[in-house]
């Protein structure tokens, strides 16, 4: 909310520094985001009275003025607009001023007259779009003064940015009343006479909600002169609160509210049928805004209505049939206490947020209905004349709510804050925020005062007490840690290793939305039934991941577009299945590899990675374990190619997957290579064997080389098992250290070249037991896989 | 030839052998079976037996010469062999170092990782959750009623069906306090989500926030634990001051600037001339979520604080854009190898 100081200053004095006050609310709660000059720097601009007005001679739309300015002195100036009259005072931007856009005044000849000045409207001194035409001062202002004087425009207007819990402040009445908390000055609230009513004209009011509607006050105006003007003091006042001049009677309404605090409105007198209800909204209805849209109202919803149909949403806004016209000369005001939950959230379902219901539903004051109502019939009256109906007041004592007293303990200070702040201290910060103070056996019973909403409990007293006494004010305090060493699981790697690791091996780092594509994902993983947001920030942001490849290939592509010729990046993050009604959430860890397997540089062979490059990077996360059983299983997977993908175990359980992307893939992506892709389950591999030392053995190891020919069908891992079930406890390690096609090897066979080392803990081997064992793996494999040998 | 002579053309002879065969010929040739010197000491017998023993020690003195001086010749040839042998091996040490290069961190894990370990040394355990929520975690436990004016701060992604996603990571503290009994201490890192996108904000980003609950846990003790907590991350001795805020799961409720760590509160670009940076909210965890969440007020107090992962990565790194932390421009990403 904008609020300008010379307002504020007219409720409470205020400290000659703005920069002093300004830190002083921020630091109490009521943050100054922003201080700013009141208008546009201009000078030499001085009040004058136009003298005379003559038609100009080769121009119908201008006139010739001659303008006083105080003295005997008088200026020819020439002049466009509408409203130029004899007796007129307006601003005059002498010869020499500089107005607002560095427009500087010079003597100038307009169609054959010199003109010694210019006669402004708001708009050209950077004081509003409204009215048209120059602007009028008041008949008592005094000639030569200087504008900015005369209008008091060298004014400070603070933007501050109130918390929600803080409604109570969102006022002039409610800065002021903190303003005199913190610099201890005394609230100088203007006297407020309730006029005579002069008519009886009235409309009937029927509160049926009185739950949500307490007090509801009312007044018909007749009689009130459309074409008025709002004074130029109240539009200034607006204009420096950011709110536009709509004509008196809305301006008067949103005077009071900026004021005092309570919204109020102002319904045409001739569009209300019989009388007036406030009432829940039956479902069905709907009602057309002041702001133009149609909203469809619901059971929960409090309208004002009148005996045909609703007219205002209660709280938030009116109805475009109630509303003022220009030809209005009969209202009837309303100002009420709606209750915070019957207005909370409802505006902003149509997405509308207006300086009233933002009020209504931190709470506004219920005591202030009728001091708002009486308000703004002085202002109204005196701006526009009228005639003034009875004050009609429905109000239902038992629905207003009434502060209870609060238990405040100084021990509960102490607690909360960590220090004792001195009995009487405390006396004064809550009285002086129009608290009532009791004295009781355990410390205060504390009434909060009727336009405080966010005091409900001790906690929120302490709160109050603090803020006042000063949160830089309390002091440091080190709190004693236990005694209690930390419990360090090694059964579990932290995550951070895993991605240390990848960082080890050459991959960066990145971090996705997890919301992404739905197109994209779809294509991607046709079979997952992803979650939705339904109100997502963009449609390509829509679809919770059930990957975190479709974030890593849209990074690779980018990369690749950006000249990269090598891309590793990981991530680890969430990805969201449904299975069935339930979602998991599973961390995961994932990553791709493209392009050159390593840095171009001046000592390897230039080769683009492959599916065995990854598998190792990998296999270099899975051990982190320790001795597991791994298995990479020949699997499927839509978006990777089927002949070069597995699907990984640990155990019986799935983990994860690696895989080439699908050359379909490659291709729409305009890759010159494929991608290698792999993705683990973070939680599966992050559970670890503490490791176990066994007892080296002393005695030699000896190593057999076998060539073993077989169809290309049979994998190593099946060359592995049957090996090792047939080797007793003396193989000690098997690897593979060739695979070899072409000659000597028939066509549709591979010959694969494997190492076993064996070796015994007790003894050294004889050339016997280890052909012995040799024999039977032989064998073994020759039955299991059709195998033959080469020397 | 005379003995003198014979050593004299000897010492010459082995002085000359470049290398280790040419050294050995000379040997032959001096102290051979058939060497010259061998020869001498063969035809002492002729001698007369009285002459024997002083011949003799000259012509043993002159083959101790011999020998020293080949030991001497054939250490030198070794040495100038294995010097020449290095010689020809030296290679051009500033050319680049062959293979793999590492990789980097993202900045905000980096931030992250500083910032779980400033607390851990402070007795802090890391605690994470789901990111789809419920309105239960998310909102009703922390004192965030349906309707509730703070709602508004939370522009909140849905599901449509009572899900949705985090806001913030408060709902580890409800779940952390529903789980565990008190003294805790924790740290909650973790993605959280605004539906709000723009120059100085991504619909997901990352927060830490920090929780104790113990038996007199005081406002104070928050105040020196998060001055502490930025001065370790900014390493340097900054100053914090607490502006009262509003929110509604604390009481009381503050933000927190600390002292520009550019310009140590002067007042500069980043900071608007203000000397303070806004980087924390904070507060004393309000009664009604210790009751929402199963704890006694009478019996427990606690602090909660929080901040934004980005924030503080972009002031430590001088990334003047949030958006570049969710492009992953490898050109970006490198420049946070360093270990």
């Amino acid at each position: 909310m904008k609020i300008a100081l010379s307002w504020l200053r007219e409720w409470v004095d205020l400290p000659t520094d703005s920069a002093v006050l300004a830190q002083a609310l921020t630091m109490a709660g009521f943050e100054v985001e922003a201080q700013q000059a009141a208008t546009v720097p201009f000078v030499g601009v001085v009040v004058a009275e136009v003298v005379s007005v003559e038609a100009h001679p080769e121009a119908d739309k201008l006139r010739v003025c001659q303008v006083s300015i105080g003295g005997a002195e008088r200026f020819t100036v020439v002049c466009g607009a509408r409203n130029v009259r004899v007796g007129l005072k307006t601003p005059l931007a002498t010869l020499g001023a500089l107005l607002p856009g560095d427009v500087r005044i010079s003597r100038a000849k307009l169609r054959g007259i010199e003109s010694e000045g210019m006669l402004c409207s708001a708009r050209e001194l950077g004081l509003g779009d409204v009215p048209e035409g120059l602007l009028e001062l008041p008949a008592e202002s005094e000639l030569g003064t200087d504008l900015r004087v005369a209008l008091a425009l060298d004014d400070t207007v603070f933007d501050i940015n109130f918390t929600p819990n803080r409604g109570d402040a969102l006022s002039v009445l409610g800065l002021a009343r903190e303003v005199a908390v913190i610099t201890g000055q005394a609230l100088k609230m203007p006297e407020i006479d309730a006029l005579p009513v002069t008519i009886t004209d009235h409309v009937g009011v029927r509160v049926s909600c009185p739950s949500a509607c307490a007090t509801f006050a009312g007044r018909v105006i007749r009689g009130v002169n459309p074409k008025a003007q709002t004074p130029l003091w109240m539009r200034e006042r607006l204009r420096r609160a950011g709110l536009r001049s709509l004509g008196p009677l809305v301006d008067v309404t949103n005077y009071v509210m900026l004021e005092l605090g309570q919204p109020m409105h102002a319904y045409d007198l001739r569009q209300i049928t019989d009388h007036i209800e406030v009432r829940m909204a039956t479902p069905g209805e709907s009602l057309r805004l002041l702001e133009g849209s149609e909203i469809a109202l619901s059971d929960d919803m409090v309208v004002i209505a009148d005996a045909s149909a609703p007219l205002g949403l209660a709280g938030v806004m009116g109805g475009a049939k109630s509303g003022i016209a220009v030809d209005t000369t009969d209202v009837f005001l309303e100002s009420a206490w709606f209750a915070p939950h019957a207005i909370a959230g409802r505006g902003r379902r149509f997405g509308i947020l207006t300086d009233a219901s933002s009020r209504f539903e931190r709470g506004v004051d219920p005591t202030g209905a009728v001091r708002a109502m009486e308000r703004a019939t002085q202002l109204l009256v005196a701006m526009a004349g009228g005639q003034v109906g009875p004050l009609q007041v429905e109000h239902s004592a038992a629905h207003q709510p009434t502060p209870l007293a609060i238990e405040l303990r100084p021990s509960y200070i102490r607690r909360l804050i960590g220090i004792d702040i001195e009995s009487a201290r405390v006396g004064r910060i809550l009285t002086a925020l129009g608290m009532r103070v009791d004295a009781t056996a355990t410390g205060w019973a504390v009434t909060p005062p009727a336009w405080r909403f966010d005091i409900a409990q001790e906690a929120d007293l302490v709160e109050e007490v603090a803020r006042i006494f000063g949160y830089n004010e309390i002091p440091e305090i080190d709190a004693n840690l236990p005694q209690r060493p930390g419990h360090v699981p090694e059964g579990v790697i932290e995550g951070s290793r895993f991605s240390q690791r990848l960082v080890d091996l050459g991959f960066y780092e990145a971090i996705n939305f997890t919301f992404v594509d739905p197109l994209w994902q779809r294509q991607l993983f046709p079979d997952a039934r992803p979650l939705s947001v339904v109100n997502p920030i963009s449609a390509e942001l829509a679809d919770m991941r059930v990957s975190l490849w479709p974030g890593l290939l849209k990074n690779l592509a980018e990369n690749v577009r950006r000249q990269q010729s090598r891309v590793k990046l990981f991530e680890v993050g969430s990805r969201f299945i449904q299975q069935d009604t339930e979602l998991k959430e599973i961390n995961t860890i994932s990553g791709l590899t493209w392009g050159a397997v390593w840095p171009e540089q001046w000592a390897v062979t230039p080769r683009t990675v492959d599916f065995y490059d990854l598998k190792a990077e990998v296999e270099a996360l899975l051990c982190a374990a320790g001795e597991t059983s791994d298995r990479f299983v020949a699997e499927t997977l839509s978006c990777l190619h089927p002949g070069r993908s597995a699907r990984i175990y640990r155990e019986k359980q799935a983990i994860g997957w690696i895989g080439e992307l699908h050359p379909e893939w490659v291709r729409l992506l305009d890759l010159n290579a494929a991608p290698v892709l792999f993705e683990l389950d973070a939680q599966a591999i992050s559970q670890a064997l503490v490791p176990h030392a066994e007892e080296l053995s002393r005695f030699p190891s000896v190593r057999r080389d076998l060539a073993v020919v077989v169809d290309e069908g049979c994998t190593f891992n099946e060359l592995r098992e049957s090996v090792t079930v047939t080797a007793s406890s003396l193989l000690r390690d098997l690897t593979a250290f060739d695979v070899y096609r072409g000659k000597g090897v028939e066509i549709g066979r591979k010959s694969v070249a494997l190492a076993l080392i064996f070796q015994d803990k007790n003894r050294t081997l004889a050339e016997g037991d280890v052909e012995a064992v040799m024999r039977t793996i032989r064998a073994r494999l020759q039955n299991d896989l059709r195998a033959t040998f080469r020397d | 030839m005379e003995l003198s002579d014979l050593l004299a053309s000897g010492l010459v002879e082995i002085a000359a052998a470049s290398d280790a065969a040419a050294l050995d010929q000379v040997r032959v040739r001096l102290l051979g079976k058939k060497g010259a010197l061998t020869e001498q000491l063969k035809s002492l017998g002729a001698l007369p037996s009285a002459e024997r023993p002083a011949v003799g020690a000259l012509i043993n003195e002159a083959k101790n010469q011999l020998n020293e001086a080949l030991t001497a010749q054939a250490q030198r040839l070794s040495a100038a062999a294995i010097a020449f042998e290095l010689a020809a091996g030296a290679i051009d040490v500033s050319l680049p170092g062959r293979g793999l290069t590492p990789g980097a961190l993202h900045p905000v894990t980096r931030t992250r990782l500083r910032i779980e370990e400033i607390f851990r040394r402070a007795g802090f355990a890391i605690a994470e959750g789901p990111e789809v929520e419920d309105d239960f975690h998310n909102f009703e436990a922390l004192n965030i009623p349906a309707h509730h004016p703070a709602r508004a701060m939370h522009d909140t992604f849905y599901f449509g069906d009572g899900r949705l996603l985090r806001t913030h990571t408060s709902p580890v503290q409800v779940r952390a306090m529903l789980t565990n009994s008190p003294p805790l201490r924790l740290i909650m890192p973790g993605r959280v989500y605004r539906c709000d996108s723009d120059q100085t904000h991504t619909p997901m980003f990352h927060q830490v926030e920090g929780l104790v609950i113990d038996r007199d846990i005081s406002f104070a003790h928050l105040k020196s634990l998060l001055r502490r907590f930025v001065s370790e991350f900014f390493e340097k001795p900054l100053e914090i001051r607490l502006r009262p805020s509003y929110f509604p799961f604390t009481e009381p409720s503050a933000e927190v600037d600390c002292q520009c760590a550019f310009c140590e509160g002067r007042g500069c670009r980043v900071c608007k001339q203000t000397g303070w940076l806004e980087v924390l909210g904070c507060g004393v965890v309000h009664p009604n979520v210790l009751r929402n969440c199963g704890l006694d007020p009478e019996a427990w107090t606690g602090y909660a604080f929080g901040m934004g992962i980005e924030r503080f990565a972009m002031l430590r790194y001088d990334v003047n854009d949030l958006r570049l932390f969710f492009e992953n421009d490898l050109r970006f990403l490198a420049q946070f190898a360093r270990a």
